[in-house]
Formats: structure tokens, C-alpha cells, sequence
């Protein structure tokens, strides 16, 4: 992959491909309201970098987007989908609200824990997982369940679980 | 009992989320109808009133009614906006008229975008529903190639776009004014009201927020005229409605049936409560409506007016169910945190009741509640009640007050002995 350039000319920052995708974004919205682009862009960005957000792509962004830092940095630490430290190659969500709850949800909690080594959170030493305890999905009828990537996995017993990580370690 | 009849109505076919299975349901016909006709935006506005549509994004509001607010011969900008947020624990129905019936709800949104004088719409789904995401910007564009998003559509000099907006993990930006403002790029915070969107919505301009549930079901209503949709449920309470069946049932599941069902039928539709066990009690529509124990909910009908019989709501239609074995304590628990978690932290009353509700309701699960710890529970949820900026506040505090009012022996026994009475875990 191209290396991202975050300082210089509008015109050069990111990739090619990466303005493409973002000026797709801001051409949803009123000519002068790019700043509401700032969640997908920061989206694409978040992906596009490993998965997580670095001071320097925010800066970039906001340039961008020709709106302050700071209005960046906001939304960045509000929603909870944004990273703002590095994290491993996979995230996996698992919903503990109430209906993955009544369903087991706890159990599954403890078992990812014990197969991981490592608690919400955390990320694994090889760098391949980032365990994080999240709010209900909206897939409560899949209880319980969790998301990996962009991937929703339901009905989960403790089986379900060791083949996601067997096929991912392998 | 009928069932998918108006958002699951394509559900039958496989694929059910194509143009081509969408039209042999009737799919744009009404549109199609609406646009050669030029139909008067009044008289579909009447019909939406006549058909007793109530807002499906919890708080039933009449969808004719939300509509007929609208100044749709003011000049300029106005904004129809559907709020696919779906993020009140329990709910999960949006996603799967998204992925499953996509079509219904560009259509839904074309016609209210007609009807209110809105040439843009925004439908705002949550970050972490990729596959509904990505379903719906298919649709999207099968619908832009058919001529039915663009420029003065099939000739009628009616100019109409419609975009999908993305969120990135926020309960609040459920909440319109949040969402309105995180559509603008911000921190999701509500807003104070008035001025109501209809007044000043996104980007300070007229706007019209309804839920996908609400959106999807207006071409069926349109199709099938307003007194079908009536009948099919009970008087005020129009329709179908998706009931999202979670927790101690068999087969959990989204049934889409006419309001006014009675429970007991929802129930035995989802296969009964979990094998071998009686059922507790049932939250009706999500986590922040109050929960209701098993003998009252047994008579209880399935529709707005039903629900409130029993001083609860029928919310999003997210019906939450526990068996004997639940631990009331251990689940309010959850609930509280949750609200806790997501408060957006603008009004002092939601800020710090919601963080000292879920405290000592933590402590009561732990074996530390003390005996003045009840009242004064209900005392703080009672106080934050009505007195926020947003509706965040009353939900958080609903959970609380109903756990209590009608499982006060279960707390009295934490806080007595330390654990759970007997039975449950
Ligand atoms: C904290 C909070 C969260 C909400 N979340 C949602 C949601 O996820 N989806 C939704 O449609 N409405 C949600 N609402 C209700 C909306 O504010 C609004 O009433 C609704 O979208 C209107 O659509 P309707 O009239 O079609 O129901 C929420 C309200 C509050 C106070
Ligand atoms: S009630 Fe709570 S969530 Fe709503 S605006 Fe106030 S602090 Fe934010
Ligand atoms: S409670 Fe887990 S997905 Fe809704």
C-alpha cells in the first residue's frame, strides 16, 4: 500500500484512491457542509491505517475538510467505533446488553477472555485481536452475538468462538 | 393471524431485496401512480392520518400528523431523514427490513420527501450494520438507474435525492436532534426543543425524522388505501407492527403481526418461554419502557393503547423476555449501566443520576445495598424524569422505578442477605 501523505497541498493528501472515496462522501452533502462527511470520512480513514486514527490523519482530515482540528478530535472521541490507539488485525465487538445477556452472553465473555489471554480492552501480544465489551448491536434476536471486522456472528456458543479464532490463527 | 404483511411483505421471495422482487409485490407502483397523477401532498397526507400510522421509532407519534407540520411551501432547502440509529437494547428490526426489503424504505422516503416538500433525504444507519449498509446502497442504486431518484422523476418536474449517512457507535444519535446534529458532523448532543425540526432541522431547515419501520410502511398503506391498514390493526393503532421476540423464548425472532395481538399468541409464535421454565416477566419495548410482570402481561393486547393499559410502552416493539431464572437485580444492573454509559453528559440531572442509579443498583447486586438505598432510587430516577433536555433522562429512569415497583421483595432480599433469592441466578 501507498504510504498516506498527512501534510502539503490539499490536492496531494492521502492517496489517490483514498480522495476518491472521501470526495464520494462529501458530494452527498450541501455545497459548504463538507464537515458532515467527518464520520464516514474518518470511517474510511480509521480502515484505511489498521484500524485506528492517529493524531497527524486527523490534522489531515481537517484540512481536508477545511474545518478546525478540534471539531475532528470531537467526533473522533465521541463515537465509539473510533480508535484512537493502535489495535490488533481483528476487533471483535461482543455485545453484553440485556438480551445477549439473558442469553449467555457472559459465559461467551469469559470464554474469549480465556482463549485470548486478554480482557476488554486489550489487544493480544501477536497482535492479532482487540477485545473490546460493547452496547447492543441491534442483532438482539441472534443472542448472543458479536461483531468481528464488519461481520456480524450470532447464536454464539463457546464452539462458535474457537472455530472464528482457529480459522483466523491458522 | 397474518403475518408480513406490510415491511416483511417481500419476505417470501428469495432474494426478497431486489428491484425485481420488490415490484412483484407492487414495489413503486404507488409511486409511479403519485408522480403521472401529481397527486395532492394534502390528500396523502389525509390518508396517512386515516390509517392511524404511529411513529415505530418508540414514541408512536401519528405519522400523518408529523407530516402535516411540515411548511412545505416555504422556499429552499427541506430534509426528509430516516433514522435507521436502531440502538435501544432489544431492537433490532430496522436492520432486518434494511437488509431484507431496501426498496420499501427509498420508496417510503421519496413519497414523504414529495408529500413534505423535501428534495433530499438522508437515511442515517448506524456504523456497525456494514451488511444493512451495504444492502441498502444496492438498492439505492438499482433505484437510481430506473429513474426513480435524480432529476424531474418520470416527468413530473419532481426533483429528488437520496443518500445513505453513516454513524459510528452512539445510543443518543438515535435521538432526532442528536442524530440531525451528528448528521451535520458533530458530537452527537441533542438539542433543545422547540424550535422542532419541522422548524429547523438539519442544517437549520425544515426537516421531517421518521424511523425505517414508519418509512417502509407508508407505500402499503398507499397501495392497500388507509382502511386496510386500520383494520388490520385496532382503532388509533394502525397496521402491522415488528415485534423483535428476545431472551428466555424459543425461537427468538422479528414477527412482523397486527397490533392488538394479544401477547400470549406473540409469545407461543416465538415458541414459548425457554424449555422447562415459567415465564418472569416481560419488558414490552425496549430498555427504556417499563417492565411488566408475567401475570399482567399475559392479558395485555399488543398495540400502543394496549401497552399503556399497564403503565408501560409498546416503544420500538422490542419485547425483552425473562424467565423464573433471571436475577431482576443482575438486569436492571445492565440496564442502568447502559444508560449511564451513553448519556451524552450535557444536563447535570441525566450526567450524574444516570452514573449514581447504576452505582447503587451495582451495589445491591453485590451485597452492599443498605436498606435506604430503595427509596432513595426511586426518588433520584423520579427527579431526573422530565427535567433533561432530552428523553434519554426519562428512559434511563423508567427501568429503574418499575423494577422496583414491582419486584421491590427481590431487591429487599439482595439488600437483606446479599444474593439472589433462591431460583434465580
Ligand atoms: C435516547 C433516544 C434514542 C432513540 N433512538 C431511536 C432509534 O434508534 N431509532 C428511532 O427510530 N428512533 C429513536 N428515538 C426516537 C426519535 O427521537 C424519534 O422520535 C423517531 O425517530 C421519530 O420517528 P417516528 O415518528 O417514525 O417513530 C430515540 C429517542 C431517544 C430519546
Ligand atoms: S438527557 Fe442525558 S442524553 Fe439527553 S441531552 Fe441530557 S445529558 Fe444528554
Ligand atoms: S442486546 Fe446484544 S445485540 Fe442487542
Amino acid at each position: 500500500m501507498t504510504e498516506m501523505v498527512l501534510t502539503g497541498p490539499k490536492q496531494t493528501l492521502f492517496t489517490e484512491q483514498l480522495r476518491l472515496a472521501l470526495d464520494k462522501w462529501i458530494a452527498k452533502y450541501p455545497r459548504g457542509r463538507a464537515q458532515s462527511a467527518v464520520i464516514p470520512c474518518l470511517h474510511i480513514l480509521q480502515e484505511a491505517n489498521g484500524g485506528w486514527l492517529s493524531r497527524a490523519i486527523m490534522d489531515a482530515l481537517a484540512e481536508y475538510l477545511s474545518i478546525s482540528s478540534i471539531s475532528v478530535y470531537e467526533v473522533a472521541t465521541f463515537y465509539s467505533m473510533f480508535e484512537l490507539e493502535p489495535v490488533g488485525k481483528h476487533k471483535i465487538s461482543l455485545c453484553t446488553n440485556i438480551s445477549c445477556m439473558l442469553c449467555g452472553s457472559e459465559e461467551i465473555l469469559e470464554h474469549l477472555q480465556q482463549r485470548l489471554a486478554i480482557k476488554p480492552g486489550e489487544t493480544t501480544a501477536d497482535g492479532l485481536f482487540t477485545l473490546k465489551e460493547v452496547e447492543c448491536l441491534g442483532a438482539c434476536v441472534g443472542a448472543p452475538m458479536l461483531l468481528m471486522d464488519k461481520q456480524y456472528h450470532e447464536y454464539l456458543t463457546k464452539e462458535k468462538i474457537d472455530a472464528l479464532i482457529d480459522e483466523v490463527q491458522s | 393471524m397474518k403475518l408480513d404483511q406490510v415491511c416483511f411483505r417481500t419476505n417470501h421471495l428469495s432474494p426478497s431485496w431486489t428491484l425485481d422482487a420488490y415490484r412483484q409485490v407492487g414495489g413503486y407502483q404507488v409511486l409511479e401512480n403519485i408522480l403521472n397523477n401529481k397527486l395532492k401532498p394534502e390528500s396523502i397526507i389525509e390518508q396517512i392520518k386515516n390509517s392511524a400510522l404511529r411513529g415505530r421509532g418508540g414514541a408512536g407519534f401519528p405519522t400523518g400528523l408529523k407530516w402535516s407540520f411540515m411548511p412545505r411551501r416555504l422556499p429552499g432547502d427541506k430534509y426528509i431523514v430516516c433514522n435507521s440509529d436502531e440502538g435501544e437494547p432489544g431492537t433490532c428490526k430496522d436492520r432486518d427490513i434494511l437488509r431484507f426489503n431496501p426498496h420499501q424504505v427509498i420508496e417510503g422516503m421519496i413519497i414523504a420527501g414529495y408529500t413534505i416538500g423535501a428534495q433530499t433525504g438522508y437515511n442515517y444507519i448506524r456504523g456497525e450494520f456494514f451488511e444493512p449498509i451495504e444492502r441498502f446502497e444496492a438498492a439505492l442504486e438499482e433505484a437510481r438507474e430506473a429513474g426513480y431518484l435524480g432529476k424531474d422523476l418520470l416527468g413530473s418536474g419532481f426533483n429528488f435525492q437520496l443518500h445513505t449517512h453513516v454513524g459510528a457507535g452512539a445510543y443518543i444519535c438515535g435521538e432526532e436532534t442528536a442524530l440531525l446534529e451528528s448528521l451535520e458532523g458533530k458530537k452527537g448532543q441533542p438539542r433543545y426543543k422547540p424550535p422542532f425540526p419541522a422548524g429547523y432541522g438539519l442544517y437549520g431547515r425544515p426537516t421531517t425524522i421518521n424511523n425505517t419501520e414508519s418509512l417502509a410502511s407508508i407505500p402499503v398503506i398507499l397501495q392497500h388505501g388507509a382502511d386496510w391498514f386500520h383494520e388490520l390493526g385496532t382503532p388509533n393503532n394502525g397496521g402491522s407492527k415488528i415485534f423483535c421476540m428476545t431472551g428466555h423464548v424459543n425461537k427468538p425472532g422479528n414477527y412482523e403481526v397486527p397490533l392488538g395481538t394479544p401477547f400470549a399468541e406473540l409469545l407461543e409464535l416465538a415458541g414459548g418461554v425457554r424449555n422447562g421454565h415459567q415465564l418472569k416477566a416481560v419488558i414490552p419495548g425496549g430498555s427504556s419502557t417499563p417492565v411488566v410482570p408475567a401475570e399482567i402481561m399475559m392479558g395485555l393486547d399488543m398495540s400502543y393503547d394496549g401497552i399503556a393499559k399497564a403503565r408501560s410502552m409498546l416503544g420500538a416493539g422490542s419485547v425483552i423476555v425473562m424467565d423464573d431464572s433471571t436475577c431482576m437485580v443482575k438486569a436492571l444492573q445492565r440496564i442502568a449501566y447502559f444508560y449511564y454509559e451513553e448519556s451524552c453528559g450535557q444536563c447535570t440531572p441525566c450526567r450524574e443520576g444516570t452514573g449514581w442509579l447504576y452505582r447503587v443498583v451495582k451495589r445491591i447486586e453485590d451485597g452492599q445495598g443498605k436498606q435506604e438505598d430503595l427509596d432513595r432510587l426511586v426518588d433520584v430516577a423520579e427527579n431526573i424524569n422530565g427535567n433533561t433536555i432530552c428523553a434519554l433522562g426519562d428512559a434511563a429512569a423508567a427501568p429503574v422505578v418499575s423494577f422496583i415497583k414491582h419486584f421491590r421483595d427481590e431487591f429487599q432480599y439482595h439488600i437483606d442477605h446479599g444474593r439472589c433469592m433462591d431460583n434465580t441466578a
